[in-house]
């Protein structure tokens, strides 16, 4: 491993904002959801407003990650090339071959650990499928919040999903893709803290400060 | 099963109604259809000149349920007025004839007052093998239907059956069974869903059309908006307790026995949209989550599919199991994604052990 190695800035600020914005955002909505699927808070008292407030704070949060997701699809096409919106689909060879690198690697069949300046092209792809159930979770969280509060912002958010899907699938669907969002999760931030450990290039710094430090044989 | 002469009013009278009972009958109607002040008045001076409709009633695949819905009325001023306010031909369950005759009056009503006459169906209409599977003397729902609804004014489907199927289309629908708007298209159509639908829905669609002389205004599936505008979870008397956050648990514990919410003992009213909790059942007795058990979500599309389980808030994870919860399965698909990160980790150790003992 060469020694040579240069302050490169990666993850400009929007990136950074709509990673810890959402880092918070899913925690809310995680709990609040799980409450609101299965109440498991008994309040007594005849003051409570518990459901209110759990409702009242899932529906912000849902609000918030909307407008990280237009934030970070904007900067997708506004950003650097390591936010640009071609680092998540394996389009080129180069990206495909990064791709069997990384896997090999996380497979152990490889010894060599798939330097990227900025994410890894397995990375890439997971980051896409997260976007993905982002945008599946905003559409049918307002497709349930339609039946609520009817009117024509709420039918262009996702109350038009229930003419596709019935309420009770889009409601279960809803509940489950969650849990599909804390496996990506759990991955990543394994699949992180090992690569800074090899790797050695202050990757898990780098989501704070924007900064990796880097030797430029990395695959960009 | 009386013909069609006098203004409804005058055989109101005849049988003894007071002007009383009927002008309260006028605002019932008022409040149920949601009409501005004055609308009950409009409604009396309307009956008071209009004559009985004729009507038909049409039952398939069903099990006579709205039937005893629309029979159903305690109050027995009530009854009579609703019984009164149509002029009823056909209704297999109720008709003194049986046989031939039964089916004579059907004809003669489609021939004599064609396009002047009201229809109701009951009960889904079935299409697998030509329809086989249901026949009323001899011949198909399906031939049925489009005779005496293709030839009528205009065709109510009364319940859930007659609007999307219903029970008899539910997983697997072995019979093929459809609701009038898809068996017969291009007629009149008003549904009322429900399991059963209730009678003053019904009373109050009739009573629109008698005084405006028009169906009333229905949502995108067919659903007249007066009484299928509304959500259930927003005029629950229970509500303040959801959002309070004081739950049903189990039957009978003490939440029960206070009458809170129902939400998780899987009450289907936050996504059903009826008037229950306005109209009631039973002349304005009572209705399910008064009653202390949850909306079981009735008046849906393809209820029985897709609002079960009954008890519980979301359906099961198929393939799983019946008793795999999304819950369940997500908690353990978390498991195993942790689970399988230690193993990784763990061989990570060891695989660098190994590499450094080779090294050596």
């Amino acid at each position: 491993m060469t020694t040579e190695r240069k302050r490169t800035y990666i993850w400009e600020f929007p990136v950074r904002l709509t990673h810890w914005v959402n880092f918070f955002v899913i925690i809310f909505l995680s709990v609040t959801g799980l409450y609101i699927g299965g109440p498991f808070i008994h309040p007594t008292s005849d003051q409570s407003f518990t459901m209110g407030w759990m409702r009242f704070i899932h529906l912000v949060a849902g609000y918030t990650l909307l407008m990280m997701v237009i934030i970070r699809v904007y900067w997708a096409f506004a950003g650097n090339k390591y936010a640009n919106w071609r680092v998540f689909l394996p389009l080129t060879g180069r990206q495909r071959h990064d791709l069997g690198d990384a896997t090999k690697y996380y497979l152990f069949v490889s010894k060599k650990p798939p330097y990227a300046a900025g994410h890894t092209m397995c990375a890439g792809i997971a980051y896409f499928a997260l976007f993905l159930l982002f945008l599946f979770q905003i559409f049918s969280g307002f497709a349930l919040f339609s039946y609520n509060s009817p009117g024509l912002v709420h039918e262009i958010l996702g109350g038009w999903l229930t003419s596709l899907m019935n309420i009770q699938a889009i409601r279960f669907w809803h509940h489950l893709v969650m849990y599909f969002i804390w496996v990506i999760a759990l991955v990543h931030v394994y699949l992180a803290v090992w690569l800074d450990s090899v790797e050695g290039n202050g990757l898990m710094g780098s989501i704070f400060g924007g900064y990796k430090f880097i030797t430029g044989k990395e695959w960009e | 099963m009386g013909e069609a002469s006098g203004s409804i009013y005058d055989s109101l009278r005849k049988k003894g109604v007071s002007r009383r009972d009927f002008m309260k009958f006028c605002s019932l109607m008022a409040a149920t259809l949601a009409l501005p002040v004055g609308g009950a008045a409009k409604i009396a001076e309307a009956l008071e000149k209009a004559q009985k409709p004729t009507l038909v009633w049409l039952e398939f695949q069903d099990c006579a349920g709205n039937t005893e819905s629309f029979l159903r009325a305690s109050d027995p001023t009530v009854a009579q007025i609703v019984l009164d306010l149509l002029s009823v031909n056909y209704h297999e369950t109720i008709m003194a004839p049986a046989g031939k005759q039964a089916e004579k009056s059907l004809a003669d009503t489609v021939k004599n007052q064609k396009g002047k006459y009201l229809v109701v169906v009951e009960g889904a209409i079935p299409l697998k093998d030509g329809g086989v599977y249901c026949t009323v003397g001899g011949r198909a729902a399906i031939d049925i239907a489009r005779e005496v609804c293709g030839n009528a004014l205009a065709t109510i489907a009364m319940g859930a059956c007659a609007w999307d199927g219903g029970i008899p289309a539910a997983a697997p629908n072995p019979t093929g069974a459809v609701g009038v708007k898809d068996a017969v298209k291009g007629i009149t159509l008003i549904n009322l869903p429900g399991c059963p639908a209730n009678v003053v829905n019904l009373t109050g669609t009739v009573v629109h059309y008698l005084t405006f002389g028009s169906l009333p205004l229905t949502d995108s599936m067919g659903r007249p908006l007066f009484a299928y505008g509304r959500r259930i979870h927003d005029d629950c008397e229970r509500r303040a307790h959801y959002d309070a956050g004081r739950y049903v648990r189990e039957w009978g514990d003490e939440g029960h026995r206070k009458g809170w919410c129902l939400y998780q003992m899987g009450c289907k009213g936050p996504e059903t949209f009826k008037n229950c909790p306005a109209q009631r059942w039973n002349q304005g007795t009572s209705w399910p989550v008064e009653a202390g058990h949850g909306c079981i979500g009735c008046a849906s599309p393809h209820f029985w599919d897709t609002m079960t389980p009954f008890y519980k808030r979301l359906e099961n994870v198929p393939g799983f199991g019946v008793e795999a919860t999304a819950d369940k399965f997500g908690a353990g698909l978390a498991a195993a994604t942790a689970a399988g990160l230690i193993v990784h980790r763990i061989a990570r150790a060891a695989k660098k052990k190994s590499s450094e003992e080779e090294g050596k």
